[in-house]
C-alpha cells in the first residue's frame, strides 16, 4: 500500500531519464557514397542538455553529421544526456563500443572527453567549444573552436551601419571570457562603421543560469531601448528570447547568434551571427574518414567558413543592400589579413 | 535612469517571485520545507503556455498553470506528509522532475527543446502587466485573512508549531500540511505562469532559480507572508536598478549582476537570527 506511490513515481523518473537517453541512429545503410571504405565510419554524436530542436547548437550539430552520412557515408548515432552525470557516460558508450569518432557538442563536456579520450586513445575525440583542463588537450582529441569575435564583428559593422540614433546594445549571458569575445568583437565591428555609436554592453548574470533567464534579457534590452539603443545583439542563449520580444515591443532591431535565428522573432531579428558547427563537424568526419585526422585546437574563423552572418535570402531582406556590400567588404579585408579582430 | 522603465521593470519582475514566496509561507508554516517552489513554477509556466496554446484564452491559461502546479506538488505532499520521506530529498527530485519533464513534455506536444510557440494569447496589452500583478495582491491579501482570520489557518500553523497540540484537540496534522504543500505548488505555479505571459512562450529552465530566491525571502521575513512579498518587492527593485545601470555604464556586468544577490545574503546573515527565531518548530 505505503511502497504504491514510491514505486510510481521511481518508475515514471527512470521511464522519463530513459527516453532522454535513447540512443537515436541515422545512416544510409552503409552505402557509402563518399571516398570508398569496407566498413563505414561509424561516428557517435552527444548532445547537449537540449539535443536536437534546440534550434541552436545541437541542431547544427546534427545538420553537420547528416550531411556526413549524405556524403560520407558515414554511421552516425547520437546520445541525449538526461543531466550532467551522463555526459561522461553517454562518451564512454561510443568509446567502448569501438566508434571511429565520438564527437561532444558544447563546452560544458571538456573534463568528461578529457577523462575519456585519455581511456580510450585509440579512439577519435572531437569537442565543440573544447577548452583544455590543467593537462592540456589529450593527443586523439580535436578541440573544435570559434573565432566568435570574427562573426560579431560582422554583425557589429551591421549595427553600426543600421543604428539611427548612433546607440546601439550588446546583451551577454555570462560574464566570463567566453562572452567576451562576442562582445569585444561586436564593439569593434561597431566602431568601425560608425566611430561616434556608443555600444552599451549589459550582462544578464555570473552563473550558468544567465544563458536560460529570458525575463532578465527582456529587462536588459528595454534598458538598452530607455537609453535610446535601436539595435541589439545578443550573446546569451535563451536569455535572448527576451532580447527579441523586448525589441519587437519596442520596433527596433535585434541580431541573433550562433545560427539564423530569424523565425525566433520575424520582424525583430534583422540578422544573425552564424557558428558553423555543421561546418566543423562535418569537416572532422571527413578528416577522419581520409585518414587525416588533426589533434588539437582547430579554429574555424572568416577564412574556413567557421564563422558569417546572415545576409542572403529572405531572413536579410530588411538589410539595405549597400550595407551588405560594406559588411562584406570588411569579411575580405579579414580574410585577407588587412584587420585583426581582437578577442579581448 | 527612466523613472517608469524602473517602476515597470521592478513590477514584472517581483511578481514571480511574489507568487511564489506567499505559496511558500503557507506550506513551510504547517511544518513541511520546501525547495521545490522551483520546480512548482516551472511546471506553471509550461501549464500556462500550454493552455493558453491550447485554448487561446489567459484565463484558462492560469487555471492550467494553478491546477497543474498543485497536482505537481501534491506528490511531495504525498511523499513528505504520507510517506515520510525527507522533505529535502524530495523537492530536490521535484525539481529534477520538473526540468526534464517539462523538456520533455516542450519536445512531445512541440516538436523543440527549445521553446514554445508563442502564444497569441498573451499578446494583449497590459495583459501582464495588469492582470497578475491584481492576481498577486489578491493571493496576498487572501493568504493573510487565512492566517489571521481563519481557524484553518490558525490549525496550519498549530500544524507547523505544535502538531501534538493540534492532534490533543482532535484534529488531524496530514491532511492539513498535504493541503499546505499543494497550496503553495498552485500559489508558485502562477509565479511562474507570470513569467511565461511575460515572454508569450514556455522556455526551458526560463525560472532560472528565481524558486530559491523565493524562499530565501520566505525565510528572510520570518516566514510571513506580508513580509515575504515586500522582500520580493525590494528584491526586483535592486534588480532593476542594477539592470538600468548596466545599460547607462557599461563594464561593471559582474558586480552590478551579482548585486541583488549579495544584498540578500547580507539581509539573511544580518537578519537570519532573529527570523531564525521564528523558523516553525516542526519544520522539516
Amino acid at each position: 500500500m505505503i511502497g504504491r506511490p514510491t514505486a510510481l513515481a521511481i518508475a515514471l523518473a527512470i521511464v522519463a531519464g530513459g527516453l532522454l537517453f535513447v540512443p537515436g541512429r541515422n545512416s544510409n545503410g552503409g552505402v557509402a557514397q563518399g571516398p570508398a571504405r569496407a566498413v563505414p565510419l561509424r561516428v557517435g554524436i552527444v548532445f547537449d542538455v537540449g539535443g536536437r530542436g534546440d534550434k541552436s547548437f545541437n541542431d547544427a550539430a546534427y545538420a553537420g553529421s547528416e550531411r556526413a552520412v549524405r556524403e560520407l557515408g558515414a554511421d552516425v548515432a547520437y546520445l541525449e544526456p538526461s543531466g550532467a552525470e551522463d555526459r561522461e557516460a553517454g562518451l564512454r558508450l561510443f568509446a567502448a563500443r569501438g566508434y571511429d569518432l565520438v564527437i561532444a557538442v558544447g563546452f560544458i563536456f571538456s573534463p568528461d572527453v578529457d577523462v575519456v579520450a585519455r581511456a580510450h586513445p585509440n579512439v577519435h575525440f572531437a569537442c565543440i567549444d573544447y577548452f583544455p583542463g590543467r593537462d592540456g588537450v589529450p593527443a586523439n582529441v580535436a578541440a573544435l573552436a570559434f573565432r566568435e569575435e570574427e562573426g560579431s564583428f560582422l554583425v557589429g559593422g551591421a549595427a553600426g551601419l543600421l543604428s539611427k540614433s548612433k546607440h546601439v546594445g550588446f546583451v551577454g549571458g555570462m560574464t566570463g571570457p567566453l562572452i567576451k569575445k562576442f562582445e569585444v568583437g561586436y564593439s569593434f565591428g561597431v566602431h568601425r562603421t560608425c566611430p561616434e555609436c556608443v555600444v552599451h554592453v549589459a550582462y544578464a548574470g555570473s552563473s550558468p543560469d544567465a544563458y536560460r533567464d529570458p525575463a532578465k534579457g527582456k529587462a536588459l534590452t528595454e534598458s538598452q531601448v530607455a537609453a535610446t539603443a535601436d539595435v541589439v545583439y545578443h550573446a546569451s542563449g535563451a536569455t535572448g528570447h527576451g532580447v527579441f520580444e523586448a525589441a519587437k515591443l519596442a520596433g527596433i532591431s535585434a541580431i541573433g547568434v550562433d545560427v539564423d535565428q530569424h523565425d525566433e522573432m520575424p520582424g525583430a531579428v534583422v540578422t544573425s551571427m552564424v557558428k558553423r558547427a555543421d561546418v566543423a563537424i562535418f569537416e572532422t568526419v571527413k578528416a577522419v574518414a581520409e585518414g587525416r585526422f588533426k589533434s588539437g585546437f582547430q579554429v574555424f574563423g572568416l577564412k574556413e567558413e567557421g564563422v558569417d552572418w546572415v545576409h542572403e535570402g529572405p531572413h536579410a531582406d530588411r538589410l539595405p543592400d549597400a550595407l551588405k556590400r560594406r559588411v562584406e567588404a570588411l569579411r575580405e579585408d579579414v580574410k585577407s589579413g588587412l584587420i585583426h579582430v581582437p578577442a579581448e | 535612469m527612466n523613472g517608469k522603465t524602473l517602476l515597470l521593470q521592478t513590477l514584472a519582475s517581483a511578481v514571480p517571485y511574489a507568487f511564489a514566496a506567499v505559496g511558500g509561507t503557507i506550506c513551510e508554516r504547517s511544518g513541511v520545507a520546501n525547495i521545490a517552489l522551483e520546480g512548482a513554477m516551472l511546471v506553471g509556466a509550461f501549464a500556462a503556455a500550454a493552455g493558453g496554446l491550447a485554448s487561446g484564452s489567459l484565463f484558462v491559461a492560469l487555471v492550467s498553470a494553478f491546477v497543474a502546479g498543485g497536482a505537481f506538488l501534491a506528490i511531495h505532499g504525498l511523499a513528505v506528509v504520507r510517506l515520510g520521506v525527507s522533505s529535502i530529498v524530495s523537492g530536490v527530485a521535484m525539481n529534477l522532475i520538473a526540468a526534464g519533464g517539462t523538456r520533455f513534455l516542450l519536445r512531445a506536444i512541440y516538436g523543440s527543446s527549445a521553446n514554445s510557440p508563442t502564444v497569441e494569447a498573451f499578446s494583449a496589452s497590459g495583459a501582464g502587466r495588469l492582470i497578475l500583478p491584481a492576481l498577486a495582491i489578491v493571493a496576498l491579501a487572501a493568504t493573510l485573512f487565512f492566517f489571521r482570520k481563519t481557524a484553518l489557518g490558525h490549525w496550519l500553523v498549530a500544524a507547523g508549531e505544535a502538531p501534538e497540540a493540534l492532534v490533543a484537540t482532535g484534529h488531524s496534522v496530514a491532511p492539513i500540511r498535504f493541503w499546505a504543500v499543494v497550496a503553495s505548488g498552485a500559489l508558485a505555479a502562477l509565479g511562474g505562469a507570470a513569467l511565461a505571459v511575460d515572454l508569450r512562450q514556455f522556455q526551458g529552465g526560463m525560472t532560472a532559480g528565481r524558486g530559491f530566491i523565493a524562499l530565501a525571502a520566505v525565510i528572510l521575513s520570518g516566514w510571513r507572508p506580508g513580509r515575504a512579498a515586500l522582500a520580493c518587492l525590494g528584491f526586483a527593485l535592486l534588480d532593476a536598478v542594477q539592470v538600468g545601470l548596466q545599460a547607462e555604464q557599461s563594464g561593471h556586468a559582474e558586480l552590478l549582476s551579482a548585486f541583488p544577490y549579495l544584498a540578500t545574503l547580507l539581509l539573511l546573515i544580518a537578519l537570519g537570527k532573529r527570523a531564525g527565531e521564528r523558523t516553525p518548530r516542526a519544520l522539516s
